[in-house]
């Protein structure tokens, strides 16, 4: 656990008032839920029976020690764990109430969409990254006036916009590193999922691009739910509405921000949360 | 670093060794424009159209005629139509078998592929014309090709199942692995996590490949697709036996026959007049046949180059 | 379904359910359909071909192929398919094969060191790599011919087949052997050239930091650390020289039998034309003067086993090597 240097100098874009817990939004409609999940590589089991609700207009932090499974519960949600041969997994997921196994997974994919640890633009232009998914999915080719809008609209959602209005057709990779995963981010609610999965977006980054993402996951908030995983208990804390605590592939404890942190119930969350172990 | 005397010498003697393979090609280079310059003189570049018998005009400067007149342009049809077609299937066939190997093999065939194309790539020409001219040419000439397609042309041409279709079914087997093996090689130098962040986009895994990691390797397959064409062009042996012997050139207006009417290549003439190389008009037109060769190898390689350069705009720290 | 709050969690199953290892074909796009049926075509046909040429060649081979085949040279006769044997082609095949790599591959090793751990003055460096380049390129015909143009120059007139009315035809076994060196240099010298480059240079500063030359450095070093990398594009080098016929037909004569000239015994036989396994199933098929197929599917077999087990080899030295020379033998297909 790092202190973060933000929090002594003024950092560009947190609003003041930021550094206490997130304000308790009223959640929405409950968007996916997982139901008695376990998840199986080749046997060995890396998530166990875990039952979470997963609601709009809040964002559910998966926290906890490395290898604790929470990455894995992640992919699980848009069933990326398929690309693992040998990976299987008993219990139910439900998107609005569909069992997502029976759902297409193509389809599933557009609808939660993924933010990776590592930025990964595709070696092509900035419009084209986030055009990418749009022109996948469109039944005829789609033209360029008819992409703009949509790709201005989540490159705008997204922070970027401002940035680099005049350089949409330069190449993606040579954004900076926060660019880029703002980039990723810009590219991923270009179809406007109803999901948005975050694996540890901010781990490669800078401690400033690190706020800007923050703050832009807080406005993104309202329209999406969001599920963020990180080791970063402090960003945790600025960020999350909910919190779950994983360990050796158990969700141990399931709450409120505020719950997790200030008063958590079990023995070993509280450990955790103060800095027992890593 | 001590006693530079020593280091001198070697220095210089590993350069002068080194150096011996440019002189050599320099020389070479030399000699052949020497000896293809009287066809060059005399017919100028109307050397390399069109008009009458190729065959006929070869025969008749091989058994002494007087002066040097040929039109090659058959034989430059020929190797352009031949190698072209094979290209484009070898093409088309290597990035199926790239996103085959890549996406849809189960783990037992995968390790299969790599010696399979290496297999292919390392079987001899000769042995690839063997089974052509044994197997392939009887079976098109007896079994595809209708006695009444026979009657149609039978004053002009002999089809005999040497032609077009068996030639160019021999040199894409034979250039397929080459650009396999090296789309393959880029593949796998492309970050997988690009293919993951295309799937998680809601694409399926073939078109992740497709549309993000082939798209990547472009030049790549440039590079290699000119490789194929050089290597196709100049293969003189395989195509010798397989396409008919007689310098036509086969005719789309033809239908169906079109791919089963002879022809002849500029490197199967090489090898072909190969007896006749003491006749100077001859071989003058030989020498010049190689040199057409080997500058159509220059411009694919410039081509290649030109064009890879082009694609590179978008990758930066691929 | 449903869609909204679920307030009830359906039926849980404590059976544990394959993930779906493939997404599912049936639900893609029709275009990505064809392109998964013909990615499985291409694949399986690759497969099929490389296969049923093995088999074939197997078949035919074990049919025709007689232990008194190889021991017996080749004789005119009328009935082909009973006289003979390839005697001739086989030591063809194997002088080749000798005189190629004995010539290409210290060239190739030189060049290459001289490339990598010299390389001045830059011009220079960078037209002898162009040249080998150009020379990996260029298809065998057109060597065989620049060949041809070179041997039948005056000053290499010795090294060559000499009719009795004196004219010089340029071919001999000399000259096509110096052809073939040509033709594995490219190999040898990419495999050698790649492995030098991804020897770390720690290697090198400890010994100079030792006080050693640097000839002393790539003598007692650097050979012996990247020997089986030379030994793996030597190898490649041979593959391709075992497999060439074009340089065969035009530079050896490609008689049926190996005709010395002159009398010295070696030098006599090296300055003679004659044949190698790859232009003797030429001259067997329908296309040279034998039209003996079943000779020519014999030693078609023999040839084929001969690269399969080079093959092998490759794959064997190059796992003792590091991965540098296995990309240059790639690469140069």
């Amino acid at each position: 656990m790092s202190i973060n240097p933000l929090i002594i100098e003024p950092p560009m874009m947190i609003a003041p008032g930021a550094l206490r817990a997130v304000e308790q939004q009223p959640a929405g409609p409950e968007r996916m839920r997982l139901h008695d999940v376990s998840v199986f590589y080749d046997d060995v089991a890396a998530v166990r029976g875990a039952s979470l609700s997963i609601r709009q207009g809040e964002v559910l932090a998966l926290i906890g020690p490395s290898g604790c499974g929470k990455t894995t519960l992640l992919r699980t949600l848009n069933r990326l764990t398929e690309l693992t041969p040998g990976a299987t997994h008993s219990g139910h997921i439900t998107l609005d109430g569909d069992d997502i196994d029976r759902l297409e997974d193509t389809k599933l994919r557009a609808r939660v969409s993924m933010v990776f640890q590592q930025p990964n633009p595709f070696p092509m232009s900035v419009f084209d990254n986030v055009a990418f998914a749009l022109r996948e999915q469109a039944r005829r080719r789609p033209r360029r006036r008819e992409l703009e809008p949509l790709v201005i609209g989540a490159l705008e959602r997204a922070g970027l916009y401002g940035e680099i209005r005049t350089a949409l057709d330069r190449p993606a990779l040579r954004l900076s590193g926060g660019q880029q995963q703002r980039l990723c981010i810009a590219r991923a609610i270009a179809t406007d999922p109803e999901i948005l999965l975050m694996d540890e977006p901010c781990s490669a980054l800078d401690p400033r691009s690190t706020a800007v993402i923050e703050e832009l996951i807080r406005s993104l908030r309202d329209e999406l739910a969001i599920v963020i995983v990180t080791h970063n208990l402090q960003q945790a804390r600025r960020i999350a509405d909910r919190v779950a605590f994983m360990y050796l592939g158990d969700v141990v404890e399931e709450g409120s921000a505020e719950e997790i942190f200030a008063a958590p119930a079990q023995e070993r969350t509280r450990e955790y949360v103060a800095g027992a172990f890593g | 670093m001590r006693s530079r005397r020593s280091d001198d010498r070697a220095e210089r003697l590993l350069g002068t060794v080194a150096c011996l393979t440019f002189v050599g090609i320099v020389l070479m280079v030399v000699f052949v424009t020497q000896r293809a310059a009287p066809t060059f003189s005399h017919e100028g570049l109307s050397w390399l159209g069109a008009g009458g018998d190729v065959d006929a005009q070869i025969g008749a400067m091989a058994n002494g005629a007087a002066s040097i007149h040929v039109r090659v342009w058959p034989l430059i049809y020929g190797s352009l139509l031949t190698s072209g077609l094979a290209v484009l299937l070898a093409l088309a066939i290597s990035l199926l078998t790239a996103i085959f190997i890549v996406d849809l093999a189960p783990r037992r065939l995968r390790g299969l592929m790599l010696p399979v194309i290496r297999l292919l790539a390392s079987v001899p020409s000769v042995i690839y014309g063997l089974i052509g001219i044994l197997v392939l040419v009887p079976f098109v000439g007896n079994d595809l090709i209708t006695a009444g397609q026979k009657e149609s042309v039978i004053n002009v041409i002999q089809l005999t199942g040497a032609g077009l279709l068996v030639s160019v079914a021999i040199l894409t087997v034979m250039v397929t692995p080459i650009i396999t093996a090296l789309t393959i090689e880029a593949l796998a130098a492309v970050p997988r996590s690009w293919h993951e962040g295309a799937v998680a986009l809601g694409l399926n895994p073939v078109r992740a490949t497709i549309a993000v990691s082939l798209r990547a390797i472009r030049p790549a397959i440039v590079a290699a697709t000119a490789l194929a064409a050089a290597r196709a062009l100049g293969e003189a042996i395989a195509v010798d036996m397989v396409s008919g012997g007689k310098a036509f050139s086969p005719n789309l207006a033809d239908g169906v026959i079109f791919v089963y009417e002879p022809l002849r290549t500029m490197a199967s003439t090489i090898i072909d007049q190969g007896e006749n190389l003491s006749v100077p008009a001859v071989r003058s037109t030989v020498y010049a046949l190689a040199l057409l060769l080997m500058f159509s190898g220059l411009v694919l390689s410039v081509a290649s180059r030109l064009i890879r350069r082009s694609l590179r705009k978008y990758e930066l720290s691929s | 379904m449903v869609a909204g709050e679920s307030t009830q969690p359906p039926q849980l199953s404590a059976r544990r359910r394959r993930a779906g290892r493939r997404s599912a074909v049936r639900s893609w796009r029709l275009r990505d359909q064809v392109v998964w049926l013909l990615a499985w075509l291409a694949g399986t046909m690759l497969c099929l071909v490389a296969g049923s040429i093995v088999v074939f060649l197997a078949i035919k081979g074990i049919a025709y192929l007689r232990p008194s085949l190889l021991v017996r040279s080749p004789s005119p006769s009328a009935n082909q398919s009973g006289s003979g044997g390839f005697l001739d082609p086989l030591i063809g095949t194997l002088t080749m094969a000798a005189i190629g790599t004995v010539v290409a591959t210290p060239l190739a090793v030189a060049t290459a060191l001289w490339i990598v751990e010299y390389g001045r003055p830059r011009r220079l460096a960078g037209l002898v790599e162009t040249a080998v380049e150009i020379v990996a390129a260029t298809p065998d015909i057109v060597l065989a011919i620049f060949g041809l143009a070179l041997f039948q120059f005056g000053i290499f007139a010795p090294l060559s087949f000499r009719a009795s009315s004196g004219g010089v035809y340029g071919r001999s076994f000399l000259a096509a052997g110096l052809m073939m060196s040509l033709i594995a240099l490219p190999l040898t010298y990419a495999a050698t050239r790649n492995a030098l480059r991804a020897a770390p240079s720690q290697l090198r500063e400890a010994s100079y930091a030792l006080g050693k030359t640097r000839v002393a450095t790539i003598r007692r070093v650097l050979l012996p650390k990247v020997r089986s990398d030379i030994a793996t594009g030597a190898t490649l080098g041979l593959g391709r020289i075992i497999g060439s016929t074009a340089i065969v037909v035009l530079l050896l004569g490609a008689s049926l039998q190996n005709s010395p000239q002159g009398g010295v015994p070696l030098l006599g036989f090296l300055r003679g034309t004659g044949s190698t396994l790859t232009s003797y199933i030429f001259e067997n098929s329908p296309s040279g003067e034998g039209n003996a197929p079943q000779k020519a599917y014999a030693a078609a077999f023999v040839l084929i086993l001969i690269v399969l087990i080079l093959n092998a080899a490759v794959a064997r030295i190059a796992r003792v090597g590091s991965g540098a020379a296995a990309t240059a033998g790639r690469l140069s297909l």
